[in-house]
C-alpha cells in the first residue's frame, strides 16, 4: 500500500485534528507528509484502529498503576502518589542526529569536569578571566569544604542528565546541564518495555538501538569510583541513598537498585567510624565504599551541611575527605549547572578542549548584568525567567503565558537579587504527534539523554522524551504536569 | 564486621517483618468477620451483641467509647476505618508501605500483587455505597492475601528476607490463633469431652472456621466437635497450618535459618523459640486444659513478645558498640 496523498492523510483519524505552526515538528516536514524516519510509524497509524491504541494505552496505564510505577508530588497531602504518565507514540531520532548528540554532550561532560576539577584546585580559568570570579563564589552551589579535595579519577560528574530542546530551525541547543542528581532514567526503561509490548513488530522493523544496558553500565561506572585502597579487600560494595519513601523519585531509587543488584540505604542504614562508612545489616556492620546518593548536597552531612538534616549521614564529609568513600555525583557540582555558569559553558568548553561546542547554548541573559537586566525587565512578557538554582520548573515565570500580577513579582524579586536570576527567549520547542484523546495531537516535547563517566563515557543511545501534555503548554516537568515517551535512537 | 556475600540491611528484614505481619493480620480480621457475618444469620439478634464484644477482644480493638454495637458501625470499624489502626484497611496499607519501603528486595510480581490488594480495599473505602458486598470483599482480602503468599513462594529466593516473611506471618499467626482460642474457651466453659450441640454447635464451628480449621478438624476427628479435641486440635496439631504448634515450629524454623545466613545461631530469638516449640510438643492436652486453656494461652502469647523483642534487638537495633567489636 502506498502512502495516500497528504491532505487525505491528515483527513482521516488519527490525524483529522493534527496542528501545525512554527515550531518544529518530529514527524511531518510539512503537513501531511511525514520525516523518511517516521513513515513507517505514520503508515501503522493509519491502518491501525484507534480502538487499537486506545486500548494498548489503557493496559499501558494499569500496568503502570500495578507496578506503582509513580512519582510524588510535593505540596500536596492527600494523593501524593501519581502515576507519571506515558506516551504511546515513539519519538524517533535518527542515527547521525544521535552521533552528533552523542559528541556535542561527551564533550560538553569533558569540559563541565575539568572546569569543576579547577575551580576546586588551581582556579585557572577564573585568574584567566574567562569566567567571572564572583559568579563562582557567589554561587549557593559552590562548596568551599570541597576545596583542594582529590575526588576519584578526577571525576566530579559521574551521572548526567542534560536536557536538549530542538529549535523552529531544527537543529539540538542544550537547555540545561543537570549535573547534581538528574533523575527520570527509570521512566526511559519503564516506557521501553511498554512500546516493546505495543509495537513489536513495527519496534523490530525499525532496527531500535537498546537501552537495558544502562543499569549494568551505571554499575561498572560506580565501581569505578571506589577508593584505591578497597581494591584489594573483596569487590567494592556499592549503595544507593534515597531520602526515603517519600521523596518524588523513590519509585525510581528503588528501581536503579534492584536492576544494579545493590542495596537501597538510607541516611539511618548507614554510620560513620573511623572515617570508613558502614551500613547497618542483620549480620553486623558492613563497609560501604561507593555511594551513589541521591541526596542533595544540603542534607548528606549534618555534621558539615544543613545541621538538622535527618536524610544524611553524620560523618560522611569526613570519610570523602579521607578518600575512604567514592560519591557519585561528587559534592558541590551544582556550581556547574548554575544557569548563570550555563552562558559560559560554551567559553568554557573552547577553554579547556580549544574545540568549538558541538550543541549550541540556549542564548542566556545575566540578569546581574546591567545593561542586560534592562533589557530583559522591558521584555518580561516576552521571556522565561527562571531561579539560577533551581531545577524541575519551579522558580520559573514564562513570560507569553504569565499575568500581570506575576511579573510584578518577579520584577521585585529580580531588582532584590538580580544575581540569582537569568532569563532565555521564550522558545518554541519542537512538538510530536501524542496519543491523547483517542487521536494524534501536536504537543511540545524536549530531551533529557543519560551520560555515565566512569573509566570512559557512556551514552545509552535514546534517553527521556519528556511531553507537555497540556496543549500549548511548554513546561515538561513531570511536577508540572508533564508525561514522557518512549526515544527510538535507529541503528545506522 | 560481615563480609558475607549477600548481607541484609535491618531496616530491610524489619519491614520485611512486618509486612508480612500486617498482612497476616489483615487475612485474619477478614476471615474472623466473614465466619462471623455468616454466622450471625442463623442467630437471634439479641445473641449478636454478645458476638459483637467477643469478636472485638478477640482482634484486640477497644469498645467504641459510645457503646454502639450495630452490625454497619462495627463492620465499618472493622474493616474500612483508617481510624482504626487493627482495620483491614489499615494493615493492608501499612504492609504496602512496609514493602513498598523495600520494593527492590522482593519481586515484581509480589508488590504487583499486593499493590492489586490494596487498590482494591482503597476504591471500596471511597466508593460511596461502603460495602457493596461484604462476602465478596472479605474473600477478595483473603483471595489476595493468598496470592501474595503463592507469589512470595515461588518468585522470591528462599534466603534470608523470605524468611523474615515467614517470621512475620507465623509469630502474628501463633499470637492471634492463640488469643482466639483464649477468649472462646473463656465464653463458653462447656464440659471438655462431651460433644457440643444445639445453638452453641455453631459457635464452635465458628471457632474451627475463623482458623479455617473446620474442614481439616473434621477429617481428623468427624463433625462430633468436642471442646478438648478442638482445643487439641488447634493448639497441639502439627500438620495443621493455622494451628499453634504448627506456627511456632515456623518460626523455630525460620529464626534457625535466619540464626545460620547470620552466623548468629546460639543467639536468644533461637532458644525463645525453641523453648517454646519444647513446650508445644511435649504437652499433653489434658494437662493443659486441667490447668486453664486461658493460662496456658497467656504463656504461650508472653513468650511469642519475648521472642519478637529478642529479634528486634539482634538483628533489627543492636548497639553499634557491640557490632564494632564483633
Amino acid at each position: 500500500m502506498t502512502l495516500p496523498e497528504s491532505a487525505l492523510a491528515l483527513s482521516r483519524p488519527p490525524f483529522r485534528n493534527y496542528q501545525f505552526d512554527s515550531a518544529y515538528d518530529e514527524m511531518f516536514e510539512a503537513p501531511g507528509v511525514p520525516r523518511p524516519h517516521y513513515k513507517p510509524l505514520f503508515q501503522t497509524l493509519l491502518d491501525l484502529p484507534p480502538e487499537e491504541l486506545r486500548k494498548s494505552q489503557q493496559a499501558a496505564d494499569l500496568s503502570f498503576l500495578h507496578q506503582g510505577i509513580t512519582f510524588t508530588v510535593y505540596g500536596n497531602s492527600e494523593g501524593t502518589e501519581r502515576v507519571f504518565p506515558n506516551d504511546l507514540l515513539p519519538r524517533i531520532i535518527p542515527h547521525a542526529e544521535w552521533r552528533k548528540i552523542e559528541s556535542g554532550l561527551t564533550q560538553r561532560i569533558a569540559a563541565l569536569n575539568l572546569f569543576l576539577e579547577d575551580i576546586y584546585h588551581a582556579g585557572k580559568i577564573l585568574a584567566d578571566g574567562v569566567v567571572p570570579r564572583e559568579l563562582v563564589y557567589s554561587c549557593r552551589h559552590f562548596r568551599r569544604e570541597m576545596r583542594g579535595l582529590q575526588v576519584p579519577r578526577g571525576i566530579y560528574v559521574s551521572i548526567c542528565g542534560t536536557d536538549l530542546v530542538r529549535l523552529p530551525g531544527g537543529s539540538f541547543a542544550v537547555l540545561e546541564d543537570n549535573l547534581r542528581v538528574p533523575s527520570g532514567v527509570s521512566y526511559m526503561l519503564a516506557n521501553r518495555k511498554v512500546l516493546k509490548k505495543v509495537f513489536p513488530t513495527l519496534f523490530r522493523d525499525y532496527g531500535v538501538c537498546p537501552v537495558d544496558h544502562y543499569a549494568q553500565a551505571l554499575l561498572a561506572t560506580l565501581r569505578a569510583l571506589a577508593p584505591q585502597n578497597s581494591s584489594g579487600r573483596h569487590e567494592p560494595t556499592v549503595v544507593l541513598l534515597t531520602p526515603g519513601v517519600f521523596n518524588s523519585a523513590y519509585f525510581e531509587h528503588t528501581f536503579l537498585a534492584q536492576q544494579m543488584g545493590i542495596e537501597l540505604v538510607e541516611g539511618r542504614d548507614l554510620l560513620v567510624h573511623d572515617n570508613v562508612v558502614y551500613m547497618r545489616t542483620t549480620a553486623g556492620l558492613r563497609r560501604v565504599d561507593v555511594i551513589y546518593r541521591r541526596v542533595d548536597d544540603d542534607y548528606l552531612d549534618p555534621l558539615c551541611f544543613q545541621r538538622d538534616s535527618s536524610l544524611g549521614v553524620p560523618g560522611l564529609f569526613n570519610a570523602y575527605r579521607a578518600g575512604n568513600v567514592g560519591l557519585a555525583n561528587a559534592i558541590g557540582t551544582g556550581i556547574a549547572d548554575d544557569k548563570a555558569v550555563y552562558a559560559y559553558v560554551p567559553q568554557i568548553i573552547r577553554y579547556y578542549l580549544g574545540e568549538d561546542p558541538v550543541l549550541e547554548n540556549v542564548p542566556t541573559y545575566l540578569l546581574s548584568d546591567r545593561s542586560q537586566r534592562d533589557y530583559v525587565l522591558e521584555r518580561l512578557d516576552q521571556l522565561v525567567v527562571k531561579a539560577v538554582g533551581e531545577s524541575g520548573g519551579y522558580g520559573m515565570l514564562i513570560g507569553p503565558h504569565s499575568t500581570a500580577e506575576q511579573r510584578d513579582d518577579f520584577r521585585r524579586r529580580i531588582q532584590a537579587d538580580p544575581r540569582n536570576y537569568i532569563a532565555q527567549p521564550t522558545l518554541s520547542l519542537s512538538r510530536a504527534p501524542c496519543f491523547l484523546e483517542g487521536e494524534a495531537q501536536a504537543r511540545h516535547v524536549d530531551l533529557r539523554p543519560y551520560i555515565l563517566y566512569g573509566e570512559n563515557m557512556t551514552l545509552v543511545p535514546g534517553g527521556l522524551t519528556r511531553v507537555a501534555l497540556r496543549r500549548g503548554s511548554l513546561v515538561v516537568n513531570s511536577s508540572q504536569g508533564g508525561g514522557s515517551k518512549d526515544t527510538w535512537v535507529l541503528r545506522a | 564486621m560481615t563480609d558475607r556475600e549477600n548481607p541484609m540491611l535491618s531496616r530491610v528484614a524489619d519491614s520485611l517483618y512486618w509486612m508480612s505481619r500486617y498482612l497476616e493480620r489483615a487475612e485474619h480480621t477478614a476471615r474472623l468477620i466473614d465466619v462471623d457475618l455468616q454466622l450471625r444469620l442463623d442467630q437471634s439478634p439479641e445473641a449478636g451483641t454478645g458476638r459483637w464484644i467477643g469478636l472485638l477482644a478477640a482482634l484486640q480493638v477497644p469498645t467504641p467509647e459510645d457503646g454502639a454495637l450495630d452490625a454497619e458501625t462495627l463492620t465499618y470499624l472493622l474493616t474500612l476505618d483508617r481510624a482504626n489502626p487493627s482495620s483491614i484497611i489499615s494493615c493492608v496499607a501499612a504492609a504496602r508501605e512496609n514493602l513498598r519501603q523495600v520494593r527492590e528486595q522482593c519481586s515484581s510480581d509480589m508488590w504487583e500483587q499486593l499493590n492489586r490488594l490494596f487498590l482494591h480495599v482503597k476504591s471500596t473505602a471511597s466508593s460511596d455505597a461502603g460495602l457493596p458486598d461484604s462476602y465478596q470483599f472479605f474473600r477478595a482480602v483473603q483471595d489476595g492475601a493468598h496470592l501474595f503468599q503463592g507469589v512470595t513462594d515461588s518468585t522470591m529466593s528462599h534466603g534470608e528476607g523470605w524468611h523474615y516473611i515467614q517470621l512475620g506471618r507465623f509469630v502474628e499467626r501463633t499470637d492471634a490463633v492463640a488469643r482466639l482460642i483464649g477468649s472462646h474457651f473463656s465464653r463458653f466453659p462447656h464440659a471438655l469431652d462431651q460433644a457440643v450441640e444445639s445453638e452453641e454447635y455453631l459457635e464452635w464451628v465458628g471457632l474451627l472456621k475463623s482458623c479455617a480449621a473446620f474442614q481439616a478438624y473434621c477429617k481428623a476427628h468427624t463433625a462430633e466437635l468436642r471442646p478438648l479435641r478442638v482445643a487439641e486440635f488447634l493448639l497441639l496439631n502439627p500438620g495443621f497450618p493455622h494451628s499453634v504448634r504448627f506456627s511456632v515450629d515456623m518460626v523455630h524454623a525460620a529464626l534457625t535459618a535466619i540464626g545460620d545466613l547470620t552466623e548468629r545461631k546460639a543467639e536468644q530469638p533461637v532458644r525463645i523459640a525453641g523453648r517454646l516449640r519444647a513446650t508445644l510438643s511435649f504437652s499433653q492436652i489434658d494437662e493443659i486444659m486441667a490447668s486453664g486453656a486461658m493460662a496456658f494461652v497467656d504463656s504461650i502469647r508472653w513468650q511469642c513478645t519475648q521472642a519478637h523483642a529478642a529479634i528486634h534487638q539482634v538483628y533489627f537495633d543492636y548497639s553499634i558498640e557491640s557490632a564494632l567489636v564483633a
